[in-house]
């Protein structure tokens, strides 16, 4: 087992013969991630890939003709909400958004759609997830990863990374790490994968990875509270030392009205019995002394 | 992207709320015409109110009345080039004077959680709205609009009925809320907000006296992500209210933050970027800035971002912390070199890549034979050595 994605992954690329679609739909083959097809409006009839996929103009073909389960979105900002919306009509039912920049008022309506159809997104602009050894999709580099128990959700890339990379060095091994992606509306929260993470009989423990602004964390720690009392968290959240009022990068990174604070965050994880760590490079040892064994 | 007042008010109207008349005068004798017209449209006073996005400008006395032309005029003069939170007052609003008899709060506002429009609402208008809300939560009434269907007619009423508003105010309550819906929806804003919103009496000439409800203050702030689809509210841009530095970061796509301190830092992603500034601070040093080049960065990003940088004269060291993915260490290995080379000042640097193309980074690197640049492995050691660096240069200077 593992969440999202796995042996049973079909993957539909969307966006396959663009520059970053073209590379990361290499590395998701190259890591073992089955790709069945990939999709670009006009494009139809060619193939990608080394292990060549066929390339549909339509989900609809893609999934009719392959059997995509799983779609992955590398289509610029302008016409990623369609690029989900299409995903969603063609009955996929895991979509994940790489895509950064696209209006919030657009991932409104989108995410209305897709909940009313009963798919699940992940993101926008986010990493996506790999679930260790079986399958990744997005962006997520496959080689920092120790195949193991420990799930790790989180609101950034990069800085999700370089936990996972923590968490390898020290030997304890991750089943699947998701980025759930920093933008102000997106499909999936951390409550939802947390919510799959207690009913995979694979993870036994937990890594959240926060961030300033929102109230994500704090309702994420109010719901380990009520629903996963004995399973081992740890966290860390960042943007601790920020200046409030300034949007740091992310949009859903600003701190305003005193809301949404690292401090709010740290104290509302650490009431539901969550260890919040100082640096990336302590979650480790939190995790050992939490009773999590190295893989 | 926030919004000057007077621009907010333009597209509030565009959608047909109820704004008071106004100008804009960057002059006390252009004050001082738009006074005119006012009183002599029997106006008793007119209100003079600084143009800037800082918050709290009538306790910093950027918002005065004045009675006479003349007065506009002297008042404007002393607004205009006043100084507020280090933003100094380029323009002034005037507009008639309103004789309020209530004051509410209303605003549309997107509410992360429940992914959708909030209304949201307070019978106790024209103080600041965060005040209340730490104060009496209770205070603030809360409405969600449909995501797809907006904001109807029902959700409307219930908020005026929340308010107490009554029912000789309701169509025009009515029109209003849905109206800063469609202000919202029209431009892509995050936040529509009137404060306040006010029962206003006007008396005619003949003495009759009405009510009507008006919009006398206005913010909006649009999503970044939406601008390049409004060319005319992206020109509504007040760069003179801006830092430099900002400006020039954000048309290379770059996202940058100036601080206080003397490590300049170069990252990619947000989440890692803020990270990186908290551990230069909990080891002890100051960042001099929060700067995520994003993904994909190439070396031509890398060069800006150096500038931006050493733009900045208190900064005696470098930390480049890249995790690559998206990016790739090489591309950025190369961009750091290209930019040492072409920059005139020098300041130690310290670099970690990691990630993807993290060797063939490190093969550049040692090949550039820069004695002031160092390389790490982990992320902590890279900080130290980035603090150790700063404090040192710090000395000798």
């Amino acid at each position: 087992m593992s969440i999202l994605v796995g042996a049973d992954t079909r993957l539909l690329v969307q966006g396959i013969t663009g520059r970053e679609g073209a590379f990361h739909a290499q590395q998701m083959q190259d890591y073992g991630t089955n790709v069945v097809a990939g999709m670009t409006p006009g494009k139809g009839g060619q193939y990608a890939l080394e292990r060549p996929v066929p390339v549909f103009n339509t989900c609809q073909e893609a999934v009719a003709q392959t059997g995509a389960n799983t779609s992955v979105i590398y289509v610029p900002a302008s016409g990623a909400p369609d690029a989900i919306l299409e995903a969603t009509d063609a009955g996929i039912k895991t979509i994940f958004c790489i895509t950064e920049h696209i209006p919030a008022l657009d991932m409104m309506k989108v995410v209305h759609v897709v909940d009313q159809a009963g798919a699940r997104l992940v993101g926008p602009n986010c990493p996506g997830a790999t679930s260790v050894g079986t399958a990744k999709v997005g962006i997520i580099p496959g080689t920092i990863h120790k195949r193991g128990h420990v799930g790790v959700v989180s609101r950034s890339g990069t800085l999700t990374y370089e936990v996972v990379e923590a968490l390898t060095e020290a030997g304890i091994g991750q089943s699947t790490c998701v980025g759930i992606g920093g933008d102000p509306i997106n499909g999936s929260n951390f409550i939802d994968i947390l919510a799959l993470f207690r009913d995979d009989p694979e993870t036994e423990a937990v890594v959240l990875i926060g961030e300033i602004g929102g109230d994500g964390e704090e309702r994420a720690a109010e719901w380990i509270a009520a629903n996963m009392p004995r399973t081992p968290v740890a966290s860390f959240i960042a943007g601790r030392t920020a200046p409030p009022g300034r949007r740091m990068g992310h949009a859903g990174a600003i701190i305003s009205g005193g809301r949404g604070t690292a401090q709010s965050k740290v104290a509302a994880l650490e009431a539901a019995g969550v260890r919040v760590a100082q640096a990336p490079s302590q979650i480790p040892q939190l995790l050992l002394e939490m009773g999590v064994r190295r893989s | 992207m926030k919004l000057q007042e007077y621009h907010a008010k333009t597209l509030l109207r565009a959608q047909g709320l109820p704004v008071p008349d106004y100008a804009v005068a960057q002059t006390p004798d252009e004050a001082r015409a738009a006074a005119q017209t006012y009183l002599s449209a029997g106006a008793g006073k007119v209100v003079i109110k600084a143009q800037v996005l800082v918050g709290g400008r009538g306790k910093a006395g950027g918002v005065k009345l004045a009675a006479s032309a003349d007065a506009a005029a002297q008042v404007a003069a002393q607004i205009l080039g006043m100084d507020i939170k280090g933003t100094t007052v380029q323009r002034v609003l005037v507009g008639p004077a309103a004789d309020i008899v209530a004051e509410f709060y209303l605003a549309c506002v997107l509410d992360r959680s429940a992914r959708t429009v909030m209304l949201m609402g307070s019978a106790e208008g024209g103080v600041e709205i965060e005040v209340v809300a730490a104060e009496r939560p209770d205070a603030i009434k809360q409405i969600h609009a449909h995501p797809m269907l907006g904001l109807l007619d029902h959700h409307a009423r219930r908020m005026a009925f929340a308010l107490g508003l009554g029912t000789t105010h309701m169509r025009e309550f009515v029109a209003i809320a849905r109206g800063l819906y469609a202000t919202m929806i029209a431009n892509d804003a995050d936040l529509v907000e009137i404060n306040p919103l006010a029962i206003v009496r006007e008396t005619a000439a003949d003495g009759t006296q009405t009510q009507a409800l008006q919009c006398l203050d206005a913010k909006i702030t649009i999503d970044d992500s939406a601008l390049e689809r409004h060319p005319d509210v992206a020109a509504m841009r007040d760069i003179a209210e801006e830092d430099p530095v900002d400006v020039q970061a954000r048309e290379q796509g770059l996202s940058f933050i100036r601080l206080d301190g003397n490590i300049g830092c170069m990252v990619n992603g947000a989440g890692l970027a803020m990270t990186t500034m908290d551990l230069i601070k909990r080891a002890g040093g100051e960042p001099a800035n929060f700067l995520d080049i994003g993904g994909g960065a190439k070396s031509d990003k890398v060069a800006a971002a150096m500038s931006l940088i050493l733009a900045d004269v208190s900064v005696k060291a470098i930390l480049v912390n890249i995790f690559g993915g998206i990016a790739r260490g090489d591309e950025v290995a190369h961009g750091l070199v290209e930019a040492r080379r072409a920059q005139s000042r020098h300041v130690p640097m310290v670099v970690r890549i990691v990630g993807t193309n993290a060797d063939e980074a490190a093969r550049i690197l040692a090949e550039a034979g820069d004695p002031d640049l160092q390389t790490a492995q982990s992320l902590d050691q890279a900080v130290e050595m980035a603090v150790a660096a700063a404090t040192q240069a710090q000395v000798a200077a």
